[in-house]
C-alpha cells in the first residue's frame, strides 16, 4: 500500500512502486486531468503541483511522494487561471490545456507579476500541438492581475 | 417515405408553410449533406418536453464543430443552445457524413442543419396555424414557443408529439433575414472547454467502463519486420497481466492496470526479436527518389490568351520533407465485444469508414460493428487514431466481454503514424515589360494524401497478421479538390498557364492526410514564386498580388491584412513577408501578413507580428474562425521553421519530441490578430486549413525580405538559414 495526499485528502493504493504519480491518478484515483503524453518528461501534458512545484507526474515515481502535497485541476477550484482560461477560450482540442492550467498556476503563485519572457520560459515545457500559445500566454497575462494564491 | 409521399404529408399541413416547395419532377439537389440523408429526422428530433436533439456525422476535433453547429440549430429554430442535446458521429445514430476533414464540416454538415432547422421550425409553425386557426405569417417563434398575435402560444414539444418529421427536406428552406441572427455571428464559448479545464471526462483516454483492462500493443520495429521465436511465458506471469495476444507479427498484452500493461509491454518489447529489411529510402537523397519514381500526368489546368512579349523568365523548385501530426495525446480507443457485437470507442475522422475497415480486419460483418466517435486529442489529419482502433478491436475479440482500452505510446505514435508526404513543385513564370505575369508554367509530384482506412487492407495490423488483406492501390482525389495538386489552380488571372500533377503511386514511406494535403506546398511555391517576381518587376508584393487578382473577395482579404498590418507604411528590408490563398479555391480566403527578424549568428527566425485577415462566408462563431487562424498560423510556423521526419535505411528515427522537435513558447508570435470579413447570407466557407499554406509563404517571403536569402526548401530550419545567409 502506498501513502499519497491528493488535493488535500489522503489516500492508500494499491499500486507497485515503480508507478509514476500520473498512472496512479488516472486509473486508481479516477482523475482525470493529468495526461498522457510521452512519458518522457518532454511535454509537460501530465504536469501536476508537488508542494507547489510543478512536476512531470510521468516521470514521478508514486513511492517517494508519501509527505508531500499533490495537486490536481481538480483541486483548483475554479482559480483565477482556469477563469483566464475559459474567458479568453485557450483551448482548441485542449488536451495540453490541464497541464498547461498547473504550470501558469504554479508560475503565478510565486511570481504574481512575471514579465512576457519570463511567462514564456516558464511555460516552455509544456507543448501545444493545436498552436493555441497565444491564447494560452493571454490567460496567463489576465490571471496575472488577479492574484493566484496556493 | 419516399420524396413525392413526403411532400404530400407537408402539404396537408395547410397553407403557411415557411418551406418553399419545388414541385418539378427534377428537383434540385439538397444543400449540404441533406442530399445523402434527406430525412429531417435523421438531423433533428423535438421531444414531448420541448428539448431537441440535433445530430451530425461530423465529428468534435478541437476545431470547435459542436459549438458552431448548436449555434445554427439554435438560430434556424428558434431554441436555446441550452435546449438542444447535440450527437455527433455513431454509425448507429447519426448521419453517414463520411469524414470530418478537408475544412467541409460547416458546408457539409452545418448546411444541412442550417436548413433542416428552418423546415422543421416551418412544420412546426403550419401546425401552430392549423391549431390556433391563423395564418402562418402571423406567428412569431422565440424560444421553442410559437407566439400568435392575440397572446395565445404553442410549444414545440407538444406541436412536434403531433407531427411526423420523418420527412424528406424539400431542396430549398425560407432561412431567416442574416440581420436578425442573434446566435449565429455572435461569439460563443465552445461547450466543450469547460469540462477540459476542471478535469471532467473529455476524452476517449479517459474513459473508464466496468470490467475494463488495459492493453499495450508492441510494434513492429520497421515496416514489414517479422516476428520470430518469443517466450511469452515470463511476461504472462507478470503481475495484473491477463493474457499476451499474438497472431503472426501481431503482439499485444493486457493488463489490469495500465502501469502493468506498459511495463509488460516493454517486456515484451525487449524479448522480441524481429526480422527486419532495410526498407526505407535513403532521407538525404529522397525528394530525387521521388521525382524519378513513375508517377501519372494528371492535368490540371491550361489556360491560353493573348499577352504581352515576355521579357523576364524565373524558374524555383520548392520542397518539403515528411511531416508528422504529432498529437499531444498518443492515440486511444476502447472496445468490446459483447454477444457478437464489437462497440469501438474512437476518435476517427470517420466513423462509417473505419466501420467497414474494423469488419474487415476481424472478418466480421459490418453491422455487427458499431462505432462512436469520442473526442481524442487533436489529430490535423489521418493519425494513429484508426489504427489504435484496430488494437482494440484485434484485443476485446480475444477477451470478449471486457472493455479494452489501448493507448499508443510516444514513441509509437512518433513512428507508426502516417505521415504528410514529401513534395516537390517546380515552377517557371514571365512577365512582360509592364511586370504582369504572361506565362505560368507550374508541375508538382507527390504520392497519395489519403489512405484513411475504409477497408481492413488499409489498416496497420493487417501487414502484421498471418493472413493479410489485399491493400488497395494509392489513388490519387480528383480536382477540384485535389491531393498532391490541391491549391496547384493558382487563384490570379494569368493569361497563359499550364498546371500538371504528377502522382506518384509508390510509397517509400507510409503517408496520409495532413492538415492542407498538398495546399501547405502548393501555397508556399506560389506565394514564394509571386514574390519572386513581383521582386523581378520591381512591384510592392501586395500591389502586385492585388493587381493579378480579379476576385473581388480575394482583393477584399488582400487588402484589409495589408491595412490591418500597416503594410503601406512599411519598408523593404523590414522583415515583412506576406502570403494568400483561398483554400482548394473553394473554401475559406486566408491573406497573412507578419513581420520577422533573422538573427544572423545563429539563423533563427523571430516573429514578431502577425496580421491575418479571412473570408469564411456567413460566420457562425466568429471567435471559432479566429482560434482555428491563429492556430494553423502557429503550427505552421512550426512545420515551416523546424519539422523533418527523420529516418535511416531501416526505421523511423523521430521517436519522440526530441527527435522531431516543434515549436515551443519562447518562439511563438510576438501576437496574432485575426480580422474576419463578415459575408452575411453566404455560403459557410470551410476554415480549419485555410491559414497552413499562407503562413509558410509569408515566413519565407519574409526571411527574403529580411535577410536577402530566398529558401525554397521547407524547413527554413536555422542550420539553412544561416548556412544561406552566411556571416
Ligand atoms: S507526459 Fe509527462 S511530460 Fe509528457
Ligand atoms: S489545445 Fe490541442 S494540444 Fe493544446
Amino acid at each position: 500500500m502506498i501513502r499519497l495526499t491528493v488535493n488535500g485528502q489522503q489516500h492508500e493504493v494499491d499500486a507497485e512502486a515503480d508507478t509514476p504519480l500520473l498512472y496512479v491518478l488516472r486509473d486508481d484515483l479516477g482523475l482525470n486531468g493529468a495526461k498522457f503524453g510521452c512519458g518522457l518528461g518532454q511535454c509537460g501534458a501530465c504536469t501536476v503541483l508537488v508542494d507547489g512545484q510543478p512536476v512531470f507526474s510521468c516521470l514521478t515515481p508514486v513511492s517517494v511522494l508519501a509527505e508531500r502535497q499533490v495537486r490536481t485541476i481538480e483541486g483548483l477550484g475554479g482559480n483565477a487561471v482556469q477563469r483566464a482560461f475559459e474567458d479568453v477560450q485557450a483551448a482548441q482540442c485542449g488536451y495540453c490545456i490541464a497541464g498547461m492550467v498547473m504550470r501558469a498556476t504554479a508560475l503565478l503563485e510565486h511570481n504574481p507579476h512575471p514579465h512576457e519572457d519570463e511567462i514564456r520560459a516558464y511555460m516552455s515545457g509544456n507543448l501545444c500541438r493545436c498552436g493555441t500559445h497565444m491564447r494560452i500566454l493571454e490567460a496567463v497575462r489576465q490571471a496575472a492581475g488577479q492574484g493566484v494564491k496556493p | 417515405m419516399n420524396t413525392v409521399l413526403s411532400r404530400r404529408g407537408l402539404l396537408a399541413l395547410g397553407g403557411g408553410l415557411a418551406v418553399a416547395f419545388s414541385l418539378r419532377a427534377e428537383e434540385p439537389a439538397r444543400p449540404g449533406s441533406l442530399k445523402g440523408t434527406p430525412s429531417l429526422d435523421a438531423w433533428i428530433r423535438v421531444a414531448p418536453d420541448g428539448r431537441v436533439t440535433v445530430f451530425t456525422g461530423k465529428a468534435e476535433l478541437g476545431q470547435g464543430i459542436k459549438t458552431a453547429l448548436l449555434q445554427v440549430a439554435a438560430e434556424q429554430l428558434d431554441v436555446p443552445v441550452a435546449h438542444i442535446d447535440l450527437v455527433t458521429a455513431d454509425t448507429m445514430r447519426t448521419p453517414n457524413e463520411g469524414f470530418t476533414a478537408g475544412s467541409h464540416s460547416m458546408q457539409d454538415s452545418g448546411t444541412a442543419i442550417l436548413n433542416a432547422a428552418a423546415q422543421v421550425r416551418g412544420v412546426l409553425v403550419a401546425a401552430a396555424a392549423r391549431d390556433l386557426g391563423v395564418a402562418a405569417e402571423t406567428l412569431t417563434t422565440v424560444d421553442g414557443t410559437v407566439h400568435a398575435a392575440d397572446g395565445r402560444s404553442a410549444g414545440y414539444g407538444p406541436l412536434a408529439a403531433t407531427l411526423n418529421l420523418h420527412i424528406d427536406a424539400e431542396p430549398t428552406s425560407t432561412l431567416k433575414d442574416p440581420s436578425a441572427y442573434r446566435s449565429m455571428g455572435t461569439p460563443m464559448p465552445r461547450v466543450d472547454i469547460p469540462a477540459k479545464l476542471t478535469g471532467g471526462q473529455a476524452y476517449v483516454q479517459d474513459m473508464r467502463l466496468p470490467g475494463m483492462l488495459h492493453a499495450r500493443a508492441i510494434r513492429q520495429p520497421s515496416v514489414g519486420a517479422m516476428l520470430l521465436d518469443i517466450d511469452t511465458g515470463p511476461i504472462e506471469a507478470m503481475p495484473g497481466v491477463v493474457t499476451v495476444v499474438r497472431q503472426g507479427s501481431y503482439l499485444a498484452v493486457v493488463a489490469r492496470k495500465e502501469w502493468q500493461a506498459v511495463k509488460a509491454m516493454r517486456a515484451l518489447e525487449a524479448a522480441a526479436q524481429w526480422r527486419e529489411t532495410a526498407s526505407l529510402p535513403d532521407q538525404a537523397t529522397v525528394l530525387d527518389l521521388l521525382a524519378g519514381l513513375p508517377s501519372r500526368v494528371i492535368p490540371v489546368l491550361d489556360w491560353k490568351g493573348r499577352a504581352g512579349a515576355p521579357m523576364k523568365r524565373l524558374k524555383a523548385r520548392y520542397t518539403r520533407p515528411y511531416l508528422m501530426h504529432g498529437a499531444i495525446g498518443p492515440s486511444c480507443a476502447v472496445a468490446q465485444l459483447t454477444d457478437g457485437t464489437m462497440t469501438v470507442w474512437t476518435h476517427t475522422q470517420g466513423v462509417y469508414p473505419l466501420r467497414s475497415a474494423l469488419a474487415g480486419l476481424l472478418r466480421m460483418p459490418v453491422d455487427r460493428v458499431h462505432c462512436i466517435h469520442v473526442e481524442g486529442s487533436g489529430c490535423y489529419g489521418h493519425n494513429a487514431a484508426d489504427d489504435v482502433a484496430g488494437d482494440a478491436v484485434l484485443i476485446a475479440r480475444a477477451v470478449p466481454g471486457h472493455p479494452i482500452r489501448v493507448q499508443w505510446m510516444r514513441e509509437q505514435e512518433h513512428t507508426n503514424e502516417p505521415y504528410g508526404a514529401a513534395m516537390i513543385a517546380e515552377v517557371e513564370g514571365a512577365i512582360d515589360a509592364a511586370g504582369n505575369i504572361v506565362d505560368w508554367n507550374y508541375g508538382v509530384w507527390s504520392n497519395t494524401h489519403n489512405r484513411r482506412p475504409n477497408v481492413g487492407g488499409l489498416m496497420l495490423q493487417n501487414a502484421a497478421l498471418p493472413d493479410p488483406l489485399p491493400v488497395p492501390p494509392p489513388a490519387p482525389i480528383p480536382m477540384p479538390e485535389g491531393g498532391g495538386e490541391r491549391n496547384s489552380n493558382p487563384i490570379y488571372a494569368f493569361p497563359n498557364a499550364k498546371v500538371v500533377s504528377h502522382f506518384i503511386p509508390e510509397m517509400p514511406v507510409r503517408v496520409s492526410a495532413l492538415r492542407s494535403l498538398g495546399a501547405y506546398l502548393n501555397v508556399f511555391a506560389i506565394e514564394s514564386f509571386m514574390d519572386e517576381l513581383a521582386e523581378a518587376a520591381n512591384a510592392d508584393p501586395v500591389d502586385f498580388r492585388l493587381r493579378h487578382l480579379k476576385d473581388e473577395r480575394a482583393k477584399a482579404v488582400v487588402s484589409l491584412a495589408a491595412d490591418k498590418f500597416g503594410w503601406g507604411a512599411g519598408k523593404r528590408g523590414e522583415g515583412r513577408g506576406f502570403g494568400f490563398a483561398r483554400y482548394k479555391n473553394l473554401g475559406a480566403y486566408c491573406a497573412i501578413a507578419l513581420a520577422l527578424r533573422v538573427e544572423h549568428e545563429t539563423g533563427r527566425i523571430r516573429l514578431g507580428r502577425v496580421v491575418a485577415a479571412v473570408d469564411s462566408g456567413q460566420v457562425v462563431n466568429p471567435d471559432g474562425i479566429r482560434n482555428q487562424i491563429e492556430g494553423a498560423i502557429v503550427q505552421a510556423a512550426s512545420w515551416t521553421m523546424y519539422e523533418t521526419v527523420r529516418f535511416d535505411r531501416q526505421r523511423i528515427l523521430s521517436r519522440d519530441w526530441s527527435g522531431y522537435p516543434i515549436l515551443r513558447f519562447p518562439a511563438a508570435p510576438e501576437s496574432i490578430s485575426v480580422h474576419i470579413v463578415p459575408r452575411p447570407g453566404q455560403p459557410f466557407l470551410g476554415t480549419g486549413e485555410a491559414g497552413q499554406g499562407p503562413m509558410a509563404a509569408a515566413i519565407a517571403n519574409a526571411v527574403r525580405d529580411a535577410a536577402g536569402v530566398r529558401l525554397r526548401d521547407v524547413p527554413l530550419s536555422a542550420v539553412r538559414v544561416k548556412a544561406a545567409v552566411g556571416v
